[in-house]
């Protein structure tokens, strides 16, 4: 298959130079105010604004994970906080049974999601639609019961853990300023990777999948194959997400994985914009922070959240990515 | 004697002067409350809030004598919101106390971040076996019990009444597994069936179908909040209300009846409290409480005011100095209040040593529905996990 | 287990499946015909419940309560339709699913600011209160055969409906060609309108008949929402007949298998460890069931041959 004709059968977002310098900037700029939060005294007291700040970047993490399934696959997953889940209790268990070493904890966690993923994978992606919505959900549900019951490690109530894990034997996991940068570095990390999928020839064949399934199989592609690969992907990476979100609470319960913290992630991502550079990533941020500034305000926040959600998607198409290029007349491509 | 004595004289010349230097002593007493506010479950929430806040108004808005703000946050019953909450709490607004929280899980999830920061917690409800045993700690009290020992004094009381057959339901999470175990650390009958059920379970009508198949001498529940409250209205219907003792914990109380009402009368609970308690002021304590907030109050409510009596005798020990917390710790061990449950002290754990009784839901005169005292069961009881608490005082 | 035990675990079963299939029903036609998902479906159905208690608080009376809740159920399902799913219908899945999620917030913390957040109830109508006894000596709640039957009854008026009149003809080839459909020159909008206020009206039907037996409070619809997509997944979307049979197997599954799944493992394990595992399998069932089902028929039982 050619692959003019890959690229003229789908991607929408292909753009001129000019305009990934642009959706790169505004990427650079988000990191480096991210970067600085740890000397803007204003925000509050670092014991409270950076694990705040740290939260927000790994639920952002998780959604940008999401988004290389959800956006550039057109495959929307309602059970991708089993992963986050898996990777936070796979973390917390090692912790607590003794091995702390993050490295030793990620392959773990990345055998442990990937093996996840292609069992899960192999049955879910035979579905497409509103069915892949729902079967992705059963095995969503599936490992929050199993979690719940997992009495030997606090079953419905949670794990506390009283050591962290460690990076090269050094405490800067369980450090507030510490864990806050490394979980910026993997953030950033974890964007340029899925940055570079998404435009790599791979990348481009999910988004024709996306368009039009039979089209991309005429052209010789297997399509079953190149989605599981990207839920393979999207699942490890969200198990990462899973390992920052233990270090940084030092604790974990079932309630990371239930249906209601898929439906979030899944929020974050069309609230910023699906498939666009830096959607998932301001999707994220502003999810968390409207969340928290508005229960600051008054107990009855949902009052306000629920029907601010309503109107950003009625006078936004295309999240929060679109509405920015729109109010900045299209000076700020995200 | 003397040392604490001299502590304290201490303390009063370290105010004096800090009150001379300068306007910092000014600075109130902060207590910041972690509850459930939303959702079902918030009705458990609000009593604690209510009760706490009664308290404060009676002693005019401050703790042993120093201007107190009470600041009250919602941990909607998720893990991570009540940690982010927490961190609020301790590193932005730098409170003195946390007093939170009404679920166990939500304590486990609070629990580390607040004792790492030297803030003292203390729980005016939660109380898992968690903290009561090897990890217990210095920053932590409770007020309230430790949830095993309402389920202890249930299984001996079937045991005393001789029932030979005993049906066990609870919800199939930590608490109702514990539940379970201790009901049976004190009864030695036998058990026609343990049955556990989803959490926030809805229809029990298969769970009622086996109950009435079986015909035991007694039926033994765990049930809150509103699953308790389907329950009793499905378990009347069904008509087993008079064929079985229905011996239950925290699933008939003064949150629960205002909805269960009639179905509920004559269902056994128990607790360490009730409306009707023949305590030093207990009775103004309800009479004020239904004046204020025009509902009955529960063991949450009575447990949040005496958390506020408690912490009022203790910076009124240490002179509102609460920079010294080892001074502070021990001026809450002594527990020189007055508890509206009467006997009060703490267990070298920090859980409360308290008489525990069955309890009895009854119709008040007025139409409104309460649990009342039916019989003592337990004498300054302490817990079954304290001996594993490595805390010495 | 015996016989007559299973029995009355039928009888759950079916009258959990009921409650289902009255919240699918709307929800199937919904997303069947307009091709929309409303996740504040679930919501109606607490809605239900709660003009149930305020009216009957009103009128004490339980059938007047229920007629009044019926009107207005449908009244807010309308509203609702005009204020903001109206200017969903042509967008994306997942903008309705991100609006809709509004409303669910929004809806459930008003209830909790209206009626407070604790459980509230309304007592079974005097009529049917009382049990009959069954065969063996067990007794049931006529309470609870009468939603069994008034919801066969609803299932029954709907078959007719669907089958034999001119808008159940629209409603079908709604479900199975909506595009068709408009341009024959059918008043779409009209059409959606009519099926969205229907179905908003059976699930505040359906939590008005749950009142009685479950508690009231915020939040209840969330939970039922989530099964009742598991229903109208596993019956085919748009499909009620699907949707029907779906919710009478999803509820019978839950049920019995709630009710013997620890008693089976207990067969082949230690006591413990089937009380350990039992109810998380339990809980699970439904999910497998629907993977199962999704994995050997990709589009559901009965499908109506819209892919979504």
């Amino acid at each position: 298959m050619s692959e003019a004709a890959l690229s003229g059968a789908a991607d929408r977002s292909v753009a001129a130079t000019e305009t990934i310098l642009h959706g790169y900037l505004v990427s650079a700029s988000i990191f480096l105010t991210l970067a600085a939060v740890p000397f803007m005294g204003f925000l509050g007291p670092e014991g409270f604004i950076l694990p705040l700040v740290t939260r927000m970047m790994i639920l952002a993490l998780a959604a940008i994970a999401l988004d290389l399934i959800l956006g550039h696959g057109g495959l929307v997953s309602f059970g991708h906080a089993a992963f986050v889940g898996l990777g936070a209790y796979a973390a917390a268990i090692m912790v607590t049974e003794g091995v702390t070493e993050v490295w030793a904890i990620l392959a773990v966690v990345l055998l442990v999601t990937a093996m996840f993923a292609l069992v899960t994978g192999y049955v879910c992606l035979r579905t497409s639609g509103v069915y892949f919505i729902m079967i992705t959900l059963a095995f969503g549900q599936m490992v929050f019961f199993a979690a719940s019951s997992l009495s030997a490690y606090g079953g419905d109530d949670g794990l506390t853990l009283w050591d962290n894990a460690s990076l090269f034997g050094t405490g800067w996991l369980a450090d507030d300023r510490g864990l806050f940068y490394v979980t910026l570095a993997v953030l950033v990390a974890c964007f340029l990777l899925v940055q570079s999928i998404v435009a790599s020839r791979f990348g481009r064949v999910l988004r024709a999948a996306r368009e039009n399934e039979r089209r991309t199989a005429s052209l010789g592609v297997d399509v079953f194959r190149v989605r599981l690969a990207a839920y393979l992907i999207s699942g490890m990476l969200a198990g990462v997400a899973g390992i920052l979100l233990t270090c940084q609470a030092e604790f974990v319960s079932p309630a990371a994985m239930a249906w209601q913290r898929s439906g979030e992630l899944i929020f974050m991502v069309v609230l910023g914009g699906m498939a666009t550079r830096n959607g998932a990533l301001i999707g994220a941020i502003a999810f968390v922070a409207l969340e928290h500034i508005l229960s600051d305000l008054t107990h009855d926040w949902k009052l306000i959240f629920g029907p601010l959600l309503i109107v950003i998607v009625v006078y936004s198409r295309g999240g929060l990515a679109a509405l920015l290029r729109r109010i900045t007349g299209g000076a700020v491509r995200v | 004697m003397k040392s604490y004595l001299s502590g304290v004289t201490l303390s009063a010349v370290l105010a004096v002067t800090a009150g001379l230097a300068g306007p910092a002593a000014a600075e109130p007493v902060k207590v910041g409350m972690i509850v459930t506010l939303s959702g079902p479950p918030a009705a458990l929430g609000k009593q604690s809030r209510d009760g706490f806040q009664l308290a404060l108004d009676k002693l005019g808005g401050k703790l042993g004598g120093q201007e107190t703000q009470f600041i009250v946050e919602d941990d909607e019953l998720k893990p991570d919101v009540a940690i982010a909450k927490a961190n609020s709490l301790v590193e932005r607004e730098q409170v003195d106390f946390v007093v939170g929280t009404i679920f166990s899980n939500m304590l486990q999830a609070i629990f580390k971040p607040v004792v790492t920061s030297e803030t003292f917690l203390i729980s005016p409800n939660a109380g898992p076996s968690t903290f009561a045993g090897k990890a217990c700690n210095p920053f932590f009290f409770s007020t309230s019990y430790q949830n095993n020992q309402n389920f202890e004094l249930l299984g001996k009381y079937a045991e005393e009444q001789g029932f030979k057959n005993v049906f066990m339901m609870a919800p199939n999470y930590q608490a109702g597994k514990d539940s379970i175990t201790g009901f049976k650390a004190n009864y030695s009958g036998g058990i026609a069936d343990e049955i556990y059920t989803p959490l926030g379970h809805n229809d029990f009508s298969a769970e009622i179908a086996k109950m009435s198949a079986a015909n035991p001498d007694a039926l033994f529940t765990f049930m809150p909040g509103g699953m308790g409250v389907r329950f009793v209205k499905q378990f009347r219907a069904a008509g087993l209300g008079d064929k079985m003792a229905f011996l239950s914990a925290f699933t008939v109380d003064e949150t629960t009846l205002p909805a269960q009402q009639d179905d509920a009368i004559g269902f056994f609970g128990a607790g360490n409290w009730a409306p009707n308690l023949d305590t030093p002021g207990n009775a103004e304590f309800v009479a004020a409480f239904e004046a204020k907030y025009g509902y009955v109050p529960g063991t949450y409510a009575m447990q949040a005011y005496d958390t506020a009596m408690l912490l009022d005798s203790a910076i009124a020990k240490v002179d509102g100095d609460l920079s010294d917390k080892d001074a502070v710790r021990d001026a809450i061990r002594v527990a020189d209040f007055t508890s509206l449950r009467g006997d009060f002290k703490f267990n070298k754990n920090h859980y409360p040593i308290q008489d525990f009784y069955l309890l009895k839901v009854a119709k008040r005169a007025d139409g409104k529905f309460q649990t009342e005292i039916e019989q003592k069961v337990f004498d300054d009881q302490g817990d079954s996990f304290a001996s594993e608490c490595g805390m010495t005082w | 287990m015996s016989a007559t035990l299973v029995l009355v675990q039928i009888l759950n079963g079916l009258q959990l499946g009921i409650l289902l299939f009255l919240i699918a029903a709307g929800l199937t036609l919904v997303f069947g015909v307009m091709g929309f998902i409303n996740l504040a479906h679930g919501v109606q159905y607490m809605v239900g419940a709660y003009f149930a208690v305020a009216f009957y608080g009103l009128t004490g009376n339980f059938l007047a309560a229920m007629l009044l809740a019926l009107a207005s159920a449908l009244a807010l399902g309308l509203a609702l339709e005009f204020l903001v799913f109206r200017h969903l219908y042509d967008r994306d899945h997942l903008d309705q699913v991100l609006a809709t999620f509004g409303v669910i917030l929004f809806l459930n913390q008003a209830t909790t600011v209206i009626w407070g957040p604790a459980p509230l109830i309304i007592p079974q109508p005097e009529f049917l209160s009382g049990s009959i006894p069954l065969v063996g000596g067990l007794l049931y709640p006529v309470y609870r055969l009468t939603i069994i039957a008034a919801g066969l009854a609803v299932a029954a008026l709907l078959w007719f409906i669907v089958t034999r009149t001119r808008l159940g003809m629209l409603v079908r080839a709604g479900a199975s060609n909506p595009d068709m459909v408009s341009a024959l020159g059918v008043d779409v909008r009209r059409l959606f309108m009519i099926v969205f206020g229907f179905g908003a009206m059976l699930a505040g039907f359906a939590g008005v008949l749950a009142a009685p037996i479950f508690s009231v409070e915020p939040g209840m619809g969330d939970n039922m929402l989530i099964v009742a997509f598991v229903v109208i997944i596993v019956g085919g979307i748009g499909s009620i007949r699907g949707s029907f049979i779906a919710a009478l197997l999803i509820g019978l599954v839950d049920t019995l298998g709630r009710s013997m799944m620890t008693d089976i493992l207990k067969l082949f394990m230690e006591p413990s460890a089937a009380n350990q595992i039992g109810p998380a399998i339990a809980s699970m069932l439904i999910y497998v069931l629907m993977a199962a089902i999704l994995f050997f028929r990709p589009t559901g039982l009965f499908s109506v041959g819209r892919a979504a």
